[in-house]
């Protein structure tokens, strides 16, 4: 029961901060005043694009957008790639080597990409100067360039120029991620997460074991993992692990932050289009997926898992804390995943197969609140696939907010319903192809077949959590992961921005009885139905191989 | 020199158009055998590869065949399906190929038989061309060129496009019109001087300019379009055709990477079921039917007795918001009928009729005729000299004005056309009618004063919706005649509809603001403008698109051309010149103005059905993975995913591909009558039309699938 | 050329962004810690009189031993003997047969001491690997092999169990729990 009522209570804070952390990404992207923050942070950020002489033209097509995009985006991993293959002494209390170039390389790119798949274990592997100068940098960037993209897309779709990346890119940083990432800070810091940059701690344990407690600035490093819906973990056992996440207060928080800014940003694309019923009804259609997919995991966590029941009973527990049980480790589970954050405060692998199926829905439709920026823009592209589809039969050529969805349209959002499969399906088939050499899974029968698919689902949708009883540390993993987490990101995001410039350059055609709206109950739950359909009729084979054929075992051996 | 056979033209819709509307075309016999050929002869890969959806089926028959012929090909597990299992497959293929086919060319074929009878008209023949020196010299029609001189004479056919330079005579028009009441044609005037090559001189004879070069005239148009010759993608089409195209990438991608996933847990994957997954998860019911709609599109516009020179066009039609429409002849009934002489200035009624019996004398309007008529009646006949005095040509109706001789008339120079006629007595008198405010001007410039009472009946009139004229005896206005406005019967409904479309309705009109705003308000218009100049009509199209409206007009004469030409949609009437025919995008043969109305709503079922279908199509797909999912991973433990209970996982593949195959004929229909429309908003047509394709197509393959595997394994086959 | 110029561009992008994010964001974060929350920004560390690290309150330790309340199943042994740090779980799915297995073997040691139905959190592996809770029924189930060992009477381990349990917070979030250092280490302090 209690459950459900912190489901309850998660849903309505989120319901609670959306307007009012909306109203802020408004101002912020939408170069309003703000009279809290302008006087002190309006000549850091002049300081700022003074020093790297941006004179903040918007951009006039999609490139002049995407070139400082690809390009920052580039260095930003090279530095980060250079911290991880040469970890200098520095701010090294283990005196830990250099990074094996192909993890350095993919770890590099996945926390670029905002994805932070982890094939390492950060305790035995990473410096603190590695983890605050590679990821908790790239953390910072990787939001901000999602949400950058995010506004850009949004612009687009209001009719609006894209607006200037770097502008956007330096606004993201220092009005939304590092105010908001300081406060959660704060707060996990008085929970007890550590700040510190002194070294491990070696102790005998009351019965005379050595323990080796790593500390390090996990209370900073945790907060705008979270809110930046980046999601790698300071620690092997990521949110689980009692630093990054002590309480189920903290862990409470810590599922606020993933769905915050995603939230919000629907909310501010509602101000950006002067329509800011379209932006609850969108906010509402997400909820309520969202919560169907909730209600699922919880469930089946709480039903437990019929073959132990000789031994135990109850929910499944199996890889989860005590403090949070399985109720908060299933929602978490269902929010990371929506999000794409990545973040885990549990096992995914040890997930009853329909609550492990849950994650990978989320992974597979992408929006489900969705990633920084990202998660909007991918909403409006079912949006405009649904006025498209839809749109014909009140006997119109489809138009969203005003504008004709044409061909070129079409060609880019149907794009994106492309790249998905192709970077999820493709290089999961070939590793199973090659099971036992490649794919290092380590749970038998379909269980396998959802290690191996989520890991790549994981890298496309660029969240980055993972069913890590798979062998992932191997070569293939890497080199084919990262072929993943760049398509999944850069690709779309290439196609998200033509087609923004594209559509704001379109006449707009004034609304009129005859035109569609999308702003109606009826559009929302048509739009829900071909979310559910396109984003899911591809990977509905696979899900079925795997989680549901896992699932229907269990049905029998009860 | 003669045609041996007058031309045939295959429908001929007359009548009123409701019941018009339903005219079917006679069915060419031998339609459907031209189909069942044509289904097969577009079996040619060259053909199907346009069709990116059905070229998969295509290569997947190929596969499924190559199995039938020895069906260890592809796997050598004892448990791959059979050579009869696979022979049935094949052909369930083939027939979704063969359906899909026959759907275009049914769609086509309607088309051929129209452009078949046209071509019949094209028979080429001799003509006699001028030659600079006078002399004539007989050519081939196909020898001539623009800018050439033909005579033509009684019983000919006109060689080519042209216009009339000299001589007066009736042209059966009947070849493209469908109309069989032979036409007036004359030189000089606007619309009557415009002959149509193919149509044929039936008495006197025309001396013609050539304006068409041979291949370009009209009916070449019209045959290359009705034919599908010119027949390109409409956006619209492409778009869908680019995500039907993706779509089908995307389950290739999902059925391609099963064999290895389900190998991983032993569950074999036969080629053959694959092939047939992936058959029924792409779009085929609306890949097999997307160029039958459109072909069917052209059609029904076309049975409308409209030609229109592109999909593009009709695709325009429903996305119209704004319709630029004449008052006469579109709203009104084309003629105003005197109704009441309202004398002014202590004249007597008498004496205002007569002065009208005599200016209307000359006028051959019906309007003036009216005036005479209704003048005769109060045997206010004119004692004049009529037969010494001079007619000058009536132009109450904006559009004519043109023609009127300001110097004859002598009168100072006005802003507007002098919107008025009369006649000049012998005596020196003269006789003037006309609009108000010309009638006023002209008494004025003769040094007459406008009496007090004037301005009360013209408002009189006015408000009464009817259009006041003006009558002067030289410099003394007599009084006001009261033309009688008559709106069609239904006009009000219909921009009820249309407002209902969110399709704004602009009436256009000469007559003066108070007049025009009660016929406005009468026949529901939304919007007026009165007094309307050609160049205004122009004026409000580009108004209405800058506020980012499409629109829809209709004209007919050559001062209509560029305000065609601006029009999203214009429609040039038959009767109309040839540079307004040129212009527009659509010509109506009938030359009915409020066709437009029904185009409209042609465009509209056009998208519809294309929506719908696509709908329907990918809402399938939830039933036939219910169906052959469980079928295919049955061992892998998914059998409790068979919803339906089918018989054996055979039984369910091939229901589900036979039910996949027999949804296109059974939709051929829809797709070429359409699906029913019936006017209402957006969210109306969104609700009915969700409910019925959308959920339809979610549950109707269930039922269908479970029925045909009923009689699937009833009759044994698998 | 301007290729090389919106590549310079952004090299001063990224080095100014690298030094805002330490500057603006992690040194202060720093600051604020050690100055004004040492013991959280350390690791909330335990202990003893003589100033000796016994472990922190937050980290989970292995206990086996009869004297102490045993702690749930950890994959990594809680970062504990020679190996490298390291936290994680076992990752075992929910069908596989090894789960049963360990599952089983863990049911019939708590069998051998007397627990016939062990508490669900006793069996299965957590999360971490450092759990610092059990469940408070867990840890009750243990009171009749403590009071053996300890020589406490029952009523007064249910009393120190109840001292070191952590409600739920706002009494709905997160489950009821133990802390088990914390209670271990008040054992040896009251009956060494």
């Amino acid at each position: 029961m209690t459950d459900w009522f912190q489901v309850v209570v998660f849903v309505a804070l989120i319901w609670a901060t959306a307007p009012v952390l909306g109203r802020h990404l408004h101002q912020v992207f939408d170069d309003q005043p703000q009279p809290l923050f302008d006087p002190w942070l309006i000549p850091v950020e002049n300081g700022v694009l003074r020093f790297i002489g941006e004179r903040g033209r918007p951009a006039e097509q999609a490139w002049d957008y995407l070139r400082p995009l690809l390009l920052s985006n580039l260095l930003f991993g090279l530095v980060a790639l250079a911290f991880l293959l040469f970890q200098p002494p520095w701010l090294n209390p283990q005196g830990l080597p250099a990074v094996r170039w192909d993890t350095a390389l993919h770890t590099a790119i996945s926390f670029l990409t905002n994805t932070d798949q982890q094939h390492y274990t950060p305790e035995q592997s990473l410096s603190d100067l590695s983890q605050l100068g590679a990821l908790q940098f790239l953390f910072f960037t990787s939001a901000a360039t999602g949400l950058a993209v995010g506004f850009a897309f949004i612009r687009g779709l209001c009719g609006r120029p894209l607006g200037n990346f770097n502008t956007d890119l330096i606004r993201a940083i220092t009005r939304v991620l590092i105010p908001l990432s300081f406060v959660f800070a704060l707060v996990l810091l008085v929970n007890g997460a550590p700040m510190t940059l002194a070294g491990p701690i070696t102790l005998k344990t009351l019965e005379g074991a050595d323990q080796i407690l790593v500390r390090g600035p996990v209370a900073g490093f945790e907060a705008i993992k979270q809110l930046g819906e980046n999601g790698g973990g300071f620690f092997g056992a990521n949110s689980a692990h009692p630093f990054e996440n002590p309480n189920p207060f903290t862990n409470l928080l810590a599922m606020v932050a993933m769905f915050a800014i995603p939230a919000a940003t629907i909310d501010a694309f509602g101000r950006f289009l002067g329509n800011r019923r379209q932006a609850t009804l969108l906010l509402l259609l997400v909820t309520v997926l969202f919560l169907a997919l909730a209600a699922l995991a919880i469930s089946s966590e709480q039903g437990g898992n019929p073959l132990l029941a000789a031994w135990l009973s109850g929910p499944n527990l199996e890889g989860k804390e005590v403090r949070f049980g399985a109720g908060l480790t299933a929602l978490f589970a269902t929010i990371t995943t929506g999000s794409m954050t990545g973040a885990v405060n549990g096992a995914m692998d040890s997930l009853m197969p329909l609550g492990g199926l849950v994650p990978l829905f989320n992974l597979f439709l992408q929006v489900i609140f969705g990633g920084q920026g990202t998660g909007v823009a991918y909403l409006l592209v079912f949006l405009i696939l649904t006025v498209f589809l839809t749109g014909l039969m009140v006997g119109r050529t489809p138009e969203l907010f005003g504008r004709k969805v044409e061909k070129g349209e079409i060609v880019w959002s149907s794009l994106i319903l492309l790249i998905h499969p192709l970077f999820v399906l493709v290089p999961a088939a070939i590793t199973l192809s090659y099971a036992p050499t490649l794919s290092g899974i380590s749970n038998p029968g379909s269980h396998g077949i959802s290690q191996v698919v989520y890991e790549y689902a994981s890298a496309a949708a660029n969240n980055g959590s993972g069913f890590e009883g798979l062998g992932d540390g191997t070569l293939w993993w890497n080199l084919s992961t990262i072929v993943s987490l760049l398509g999944g990101r850069y690709l779309p995001i290439v196609a998200l921005l033509l087609l923004a410039a594209a559509f704001a350059r379109k006449p707009k055609v004034p609304p009129g009885p005859g035109t569609l709206a999308t702003d109606t109950g009826l559009f929302t739950v048509v739009t829900g139905v071909v979310i559910l359909i396109l984003g899911a009729l591809t990977f509905f084979p696979v899900l079925a191989l795997g989680p549901i054929a896992e699932a229907f075992s269990l049905v029998n051996a009860r | 020199m003669t045609t041996l056979q007058p031309p045939i033209f295959p429908r001929m819709p007359r009548g009123r158009r409701d019941q018009r509307r339903y005219t079917e075309r006679p069915r060419s016999d031998g339609l459907l055998g031209r189909a069942v050929l044509q289904s097969f002869v577009k079996l040619d890969p060259r053909l199907t590869v346009r069709n990116p959806v059905m070229f998969v089926v295509w290569c997947g028959t190929l596969v499924t065949l190559a199995a039938t012929v020895e069906p260890r090909l592809f796997e050598l597990s004892p448990e791959a399906p059979g050579r009869g299992f696979n022979a049935l497959l094949s052909l369930i293929l083939l027939a979704t190929l063969l359906f899909a086919n026959f759907a275009e060319a049914l769609a086509e074929g309607r088309g051929k038989a129209q452009a078949d009878a046209l071509r019949r008209t094209q028979a080429s023949t001799q003509a006699r061309r001028l030659l600079p020196d006078g002399s004539e010299a007989l050519v081939d029609s196909s020898a001539l060129r623009r800018g050439d001189q033909v005579r033509v004479s009684q019983g000919e056919m006109i060689p080519a496009d042209g216009e009339v330079v000299d001589g007066v005579a009736a042209v059966d028009e009947s070849a493209i019109t469908g109309e069989s009441a032979p036409v007036l044609k004359e030189a000089g005037s606007d619309v009557a001087s415009s002959v149509t090559g193919g149509t044929r001189v039936v008495s006197d004879m025309l001396l013609i300019r050539i304006t068409a070069d041979p291949g370009k005239g009209f009916i070449d148009r019209m045959i290359a379009l009705v034919e599908g010759a010119e027949r390109t993608k409409t956006p619209n089409e492409i778009a869908l055709t680019v995500l039907l195209a993706v779509l089908t990438q995307v389950f290739l991608i999902a059925v391609a990477t099963l064999p290895p996933v389900a190998a991983y847990i032993n569950s074999p994957t036969p080629v053959v079921v694959l092939v047939a997954l992936l058959v029924a998860l792409i779009p085929t019911t609306i890949g097999g039917l997307l160029s039958a709609i459109g072909i069917a599109g052209m059609d029904r516009v076309a049975q409308f007795n409209v030609i229109a020179t592109s999909g593009r066009a009709v695709e325009a039609c429903g996305d119209i918001t704004t319709l630029v429409l004449d008052k006469t002849g579109t709203i009104t009934l084309g003629n105003r009928l005197a109704e009441e002489f309202l004398p002014v200035g202590g004249h007597s009624e008498r004496e205002l009729a007569t002065t009208a019996h005599a200016a209307s004398w000359f006028d051959g309007t019906p309007e003036g005729k009216s005036i005479v008529r209704l003048a005769e009646k109060l045997d206010a006949v004119t004692a004049l000299q009529m037969d010494t005095a001079t007619g000058l040509e009536f132009s109450a109706r904006t559009r004519m004005s043109a023609q009127l001789l300001p110097e004859l008339l002598g009168v100072q120079e006005f802003s507007a056309r002098t919107r008025m006629s009369g006649t000049d007595l012998a005596d020196g008198n003269e006789l003037r009618k006309g609009a108000v405010d010309a009638i006023k001007g002209f008494v004025r410039s003769r040094g007459g004063t406008v009496p007090d009472d004037l301005d009360e009946a013209y408002e009189r009139v006015s408000r009464l919706g009817g259009t006041p004229l003006a009558v002067c005896w030289n410099a003394e206005i007599q009084g006001v005649i009261y033309l009688k406005d008559i709106i069609k019967p239904g006009m009000r409904e219909r921009f009820d509809q249309l407002r209902r479309m969110g399709i704004r309705s602009v009436m256009l009109t000469g007559d003066n603001a108070i007049t025009a705003g009660v016929i406005a308000r009468e026949a529901g218009v939304d919007d007026f403008i009165a007094e309307a100049t050609p160049e205004d009509k122009i004026a409000v199209i580009q108004a209405e698109q800058r506020l980012g409206r499409l629109v829809a007009m209709t004209g007919d004469g050559t001062n209509d051309a560029p305000a065609l030409a601006q029009a999203n949609v214009g429609v040039a009437m038959n009767s109309g010149t040839q540079a307004a025919k040129e212009a527009a995008n659509m010509v109506d043969l009938d030359s009915d103005p409020t066709k437009l109305i029904d185009i409209v709503t042609i465009g509209k079922q056009l998208l519809i059905t294309r929506g719908a279908l696509t709908t329907f199509s990918i809402a399938n797909d939830v039933a036939k993975y219910f169906a052959i999912l469980p079928a295919l991973f049955g061992q892998a433990g998914l059998a409790p995913l068979n919803l339906m209970g089918l018989a054996s996982p055979q039984s369910a593949i091939l229901s589900a591909m036979v039910f996949n195959a027999l949804i296109i004929p059974a939709l051929v229909p829809l797709a070429l009558k359409g699906v029913a429309f019936r006017p209402a908003t957006a969210d109306e047509l969104l609700r009915r039309n969700l409910l019925l394709y959308g959920l339809g197509g979610l549950v109707v393959p269930f039922i269908g699938i479970k029925l045909i595997d009923l009689a699937v394994s009833a009759l044994r086959l698998v | 050329m301007s290729f090389l110029r919106e590549g310079f561009k952004a090299l001063r992008l990224t080095v100014v962004l690298w030094l805002l994010t330490l500057v603006l964001y992690t040194l202060p974060l720093l600051a604020v810690g050690q100055g004004l929350f040492p013991a959280m920004a350390n690791g909330s560390l335990l202990r003893n009189a003589g100033g000796q690290v016994l472990g922190s309150t937050l980290i989970g330790q292995p206990f086996s031993s009869d004297r102490y309340f045993w702690s749930r199943p950890s994959a990594v042994d809680y970062s504990t003997g020679k190996t490298a740090p390291t936290s994680a779980p076992s990752n075992l799915g929910p069908t596989n047969p090894e789960l049963v297995k360990r599952i089983e073997a863990t049911a019939s040691t708590y069998a051998k001491a007397g627990i016939e139905k062990p508490a669900a959190d006793l069996l299965y592996a957590s999360g971490s690997g450092l759990d610092p809770h059990i469940s408070p029924e867990a840890a009750r189930q243990q009171i009749p092999r403590l009071v053996a060992a300890r020589s406490l009477p029952s009523a007064k381990l249910e009393q120190l169990i109840l001292r070191h349990t952590q409600g739920r917070v706002l009494g709905f979030i997160g489950e009821p729990r133990v802390n088990l250092l914390a209670l271990n280490h008040e054992l040896d302090l009251r009956a060494p």
